[in-house]
Parts: C-alpha cells; sequence; structure tokens
C-alpha cells in the first residue's frame, strides 16, 4: 500500500500525537540529570524538584512584599491586557474590514492605507507609544491593536471580497439594501472567519504583550520573566513558558468550539 | 405585464465589441431560451437584464420603463452556482425576500408578521418538492435540490422576470429531466416572464416558447476584436406554447404539468438522508 493511504487508527493516533512531547520531556529529564550530576547548584536545567518548588512558590505562597499570590496577580494583569487587545482589535477590523469589502469608495480610501500601516513593524513604535501614552496599561494595548489589527482589517476585506458575487446581486434582487445586505448575507457569513482570523492572532498578540511588559511594567507574566532573568531562574521561566503556552492553546480551542456552536454551518461547510 | 424590450443594444468592454445592435421585444409571460456558443454574450446579455452590467450604447425598457442600472426585486435570478445562502436554512433562505422587504433595519421578522411569512415560504418550499428539508443547510442538498431551493427563493418576491443563468447546467440528466417539469409547471401557474441561458438545445427546445441564438457573424481571428456577437436565429417554438393554456397538440409535452408525485430528486421519505454525496 502506498504511504499516502495509510492512515493510524484512533490508539496510534492518540500514541503519535503524544510522542513528541513525551521525547520532549525525556530529552529534558536526562539533560536536567546529566548537568545536575555534575554541579548540583547547576541553574540551567532545573529538575522536576525544583520546578516544583518554584511553582509552589509562586503559585501558592503569597508574595512577602505585597501579599500577592504572583502567578496568579501576573495572569490576571496579562490577560486583561491581552483580551482588551484582542477585542478592540476584533471591533475594528470587524468594522473596516466589512466596509473595505463591502464598499468600492471605502476600499480605494483605505486599502492602500491599511495595507501600508500594516508593514510597519509595531516593535519600532513602542517608543513611540510609551512617550506619548505613558507606561501604564493604554500603550501596552495599543500596541497589540497596532499589531494585530491591520492584519486582520486585510483579512476580514479579503474574506468579503472573496463571497461569490452572485450571492450579493441574489441579495439584491430579494431587494435587500445595502445596510441589509450587510447585515443579514454578509456579517454572518464573516463573523466563524474573523474567529479563525483571531486565533490565528493570538500568538502574534502574546508577542507584542510580553515585549511590552518586558521593557515597562510592574506585573504581568513577561514582566516575571525579564525579572527573575536577572536571577538566571530557570525554574521560574520555565513553568511561566509552559503556563502562557497553555493559555494560548486552551483559548485557540475555545474560539474554535465557539464557532462551531455559533456557526454550525461553517462547520458543515469544511465536511462536505 | 412585464414585456421587456431590447432597442439597438450594443456591448463593448473597452476595444473589445461583445454585442453589436441587439434588439429584442419579449412579450409578457413568455419563455425565451438564450443559446449559442461559449463567449458569444448571452450570459452579459442575461447581465445586462439583470442590472448587473450597463449597456454601452442601446436602451432596455421593462413595461416601457428604462431598466434600472442596478439588480432589484422585480427581476429574479438563478445562477448555476451560489445562488443560495450557505448560512441559512432552506426555510432561511426563503424567507430572506421577505424579510428584507418587510423588515427595512433589522432584516428580520418576528412574531405575527413571521408567521405569516414563514407559511408563506413553506407553500413555495413544497411547491418546488422540498418540503421536510426546511431546516437543513444547503450543503446537505443535492445539486439539483439547491437549485429547487434557488427557484423557491426567487419566486417568493414574486418577480415581473425571471432571469435563469444555465441553471441546470450542473445537474445530471435524470435530475434535470425532474426539474424541466417543475420549471414548466412554474411558468403555466406564475405570472413571470422567463429568460434563460443554455448551453442545452433540448433544454431549451423542451421548455422555451421562444428561441434565440446569438452568434458572431464574422469570426476570423483577426476580426473577433470588432465585431461582436448579434441575434442570427429567432425560432418561436411550433404549436405555440403560452403560459397557462394547455397545448391542444401535444397536451403531454407542452401544456400544464401535474404534480406527478415524489421524484428521484425529493427528499426520501423513508427517513434516510439522501444529501450524502
Amino acid at each position: 500500500m502506498r504511504w499516502i493511504n495509510t492512515r493510524p487508527g484512533r490508539g496510534t493516533q492518540l500514541a503519535l500525537m503524544l510522542f513528541p512531547f513525551l521525547l520532549l520531556a525525556v530529552a529534558y529529564g536526562f539533560g536536567s540529570a546529566a548537568r545536575l550530576a555534575e554541579n548540583a547548584n547547576d541553574k540551567l536545567l532545573p529538575s522536576l524538584a525544583g520546578f516544583a518548588d518554584a511553582i509552589d512558590r509562586m503559585a501558592f505562597v503569597a508574595d512577602q512584599r505585597t501579599g500577592d499570590y504572583l502567578l496568579w496577580s501576573d495572569t490576571r494583569a496579562s490577560l486583561v491586557r491581552l483580551f482588551a487587545g484582542l477585542g478592540i482589535s476584533t471591533v475594528i477590523a470587524l468594522l473596516i474590514g466589512m466596509a473595505i469589502g463591502m464598499l468600492p469608495y471605502l476600499r480605494a480610501l483605505l486599502s492602500p492605507f491599511v495595507a501600508v500601516i500594516s508593514m510597519v513593524p509595531p516593535l519600532a513604535l513602542l517608543p513611540i507609544l510609551f512617550i506619548v501614552m505613558g507606561l501604564g496599561e493604554t500603550s501596552k494595548i495599543a500596541l497589540i491593536v497596532i499589531g494585530i489589527a491591520p492584519t486582520m482589517i486585510r483579512d476580514l476585506a479579503l474574506r468579503v471580497l472573496e463571497l461569490p458575487r452572485e450571492q450579493i446581486i441574489k441579495a439584491e434582487t430579494l431587494g435587500g439594501s445595502s445596510w441589509q445586505i450587510a447585515l443579514r448575507v454578509l456579517l454572518p457569513q464573516i463573523l466563524p472567519r474573523l474567529i479563525t482570523c483571531l486565533r490565528l492572532q493570538i500568538g502574534p498578540a502574546w508577542l507584542f504583550l510580553i515585549a511590552a511588559e518586558a521593557i515597562s511594567s510592574d506585573s504581568g507574566l513577561g514582566y516575571r520573566i525579564f525579572l527573575v532573568r536577572r536571577y538566571l531562574s530557570m525554574d521560574v521561566i520555565f513553568p511561566y513558558v509552559v503556563w502562557i503556552t497553555l493559555l494560548a492553546v486552551v483559548t485557540n480551542y475555545a474560539l474554535d468550539r465557539i464557532r462551531i456552536v455559533a456557526f454550525p454551518w461553517s462547520e458543515l461547510e469544511t465536511q462536505g | 405585464m412585464s414585456e421587456l424590450v431590447i432597442q439597438n443594444v450594443w456591448k463593448e468592454y473597452g476595444d473589445q465589441i461583445v454585442l453589436e445592435n441587439v434588439s429584442l421585444t419579449v412579450a409578457s409571460r413568455a419563455f425565451v431560451a438564450l443559446v449559442g456558443a461559449s463567449g458569444c454574450g448571452k450570459s452579459t446579455f442575461l447581465r445586462m437584464l439583470l442590472g448587473q452590467e450597463k449597456p454601452t450604447r442601446g436602451t432596455i425598457l421593462i413595461d416601457g420603463q428604462p431598466m434600472p442600472a442596478e439588480p432589484g426585486p422585480d427581476r429574479g435570478i438563478v445562477f448555476q452556482r451560489y445562488s443560495v445562502f450557505p448560512h441559512l436554512t432552506v426555510l432561511g433562505n426563503v424567507l430572506l425576500g421577505k424579510e428584507f422587504s418587510k423588515s427595512r433595519h433589522k432584516a428580520k421578522l418576528f412574531g405575527a408578521a413571521r408567521r405569516n411569512a414563514v407559511e408563506e415560504a413553506r407553500d413555495l418550499i413544497t411547491e418546488v418538492g422540498l418540503s421536510g428539508t426546511e431546516q437543513k443547510y444547503p450543503v446537505q442538498l443535492s445539486g439539483g435540490m439547491q437549485q429547487r431551493l434557488a427557484l423557491a427563493q426567487a419566486l417568493i418576491m414574486k418577480p415581473k422576470v425571471l432571469l435563469l443563468d444555465e441553471p441546470f447546467g450542473a445537474l445530471d440528466p435524470g435530475i434535470r429531466a425532474e426539474i424541466h417539469t417543475l420549471m414548466k409547471r412554474l411558468w403555466h401557474e406564475t405570472q413571470m416572464t422567463i429568460v434563460m441561458v443554455t448551453h442545452d438545445m433540448r433544454e431549451a427546445f423542451t421548455l422555451a416558447s421562444r428561441i434565440v441564438a446569438f452568434e458572431r457573424r464574422r469570426d476570423r481571428p483577426e476580426e473577433k476584436q470588432r465585431y461582436g456577437a448579434t441575434i442570427t436565429n429567432d425560432i418561436s417554438i411550433w404549436p405555440p406554447r403560452q403560459a397557462g393554456v394547455p397545448s391542444i397538440f401535444s397536451p403531454d409535452r407542452d401544456g400544464p404539468v401535474a404534480f406527478l408525485g415524489h421524484r428521484r430528486d425529493d427528499l426520501a421519505l423513508s427517513g434516510e438522508s439522501n444529501a450524502a454525496h
């Protein structure tokens, strides 16, 4: 049988899925054990016990200075910024993206502008944001928005343009006005794509968030990582990285579930 | 009621002349089939009737009034594909026209208004043989059922003119014959004038009351650019077919068609889904 036609069963699929993760953990275990055998005080690859100790310290013991449980207060601070940034970007992208996709006049006005703006490296704008908006939350959220909104706008505008012209003509022959067509024909078909687009932007959003937190902040997951870096605290950095990854994965999964529940037809279509 | 008058219409894209000097008068309640080779401009002609494109020269009148410059509810359309909305159920697709015309801002009906509209929509869904599929999405329907849905969706607006752009071209022959029967019945029962573009001569002669052929009179490569297609043949079917009037010559073929029970393309009664494809 050809390789392209051999498929794994359910059990094999699960085993294959877990294999790379296990491999990574085992490789780390060996590396860590080897280094610790050479030097018991090695900080670069801490042992599992070291991690457990650090996680316990960060998550379940109140900080002596502030009385906060650091992992949770960091998580809250970061997620508030992240979701504010994602939310604002989503609203902007939906409004401007739909307008660009639908209305030729607005397309002529905004499409080239957005294309140019999306090419500006957002991190290069970070100093400007800090100068103009101060070092508080606003500049961090603004960085996320500037980083991901232009891409989302372009993506959504393209999606609107991709919808078959026939559908819009048909809606016109059913007596729909521009507003009605936007509301009943375009918007419902764009929303599932907006969610997918948002999922793809979770990665970049975290990137911009951590960059902003690393440079100027007094809380947040990115802030903590860059703070403990000074003490070479790999036992804190590794769990934080895993935690951030986990948060991103869960957000990604949750958004996809929302799409399937709210727009069942979008799932039928991909299966069809 | 719904007479179409096309006077000296030309269509050019830049230097390319697609249609030249087309004049045609379509009587009310006629069923005109437009035939011709690929790329001879018959779909362009249909798009001009639809209002999707403007003639370069000449005028198109509907009931003596100039054709509006954009598509509107007086002219329904069924395309070969993409005629139905994938995000709406069968019922939602048929309701949409009602919701557009009755609810200006929300484009959605509630309460009694919705119940009335739903009733009307259900009647039409039954009329085209889709009853039982109201809550399905278009992807769950076969190609023939999707085209029936597109017809029902257009019919709820009671358009003066129904335009069909190779509507049955992608269907296999058995399904096509069944939908032809439906098409004939609809033509007899409604007040519409129908203009259909088709590649299929047999289809044209089975359904239409009049067949109009487009052709390029000059088709040498060096002439292609500067000479467009025009009407070269205009055949009225004999014995004449008239909407709503049984044919005395061959009633089974040309007269109004009675409902013949469930067909292959209708929803399976046994409850098994025939949408798997």
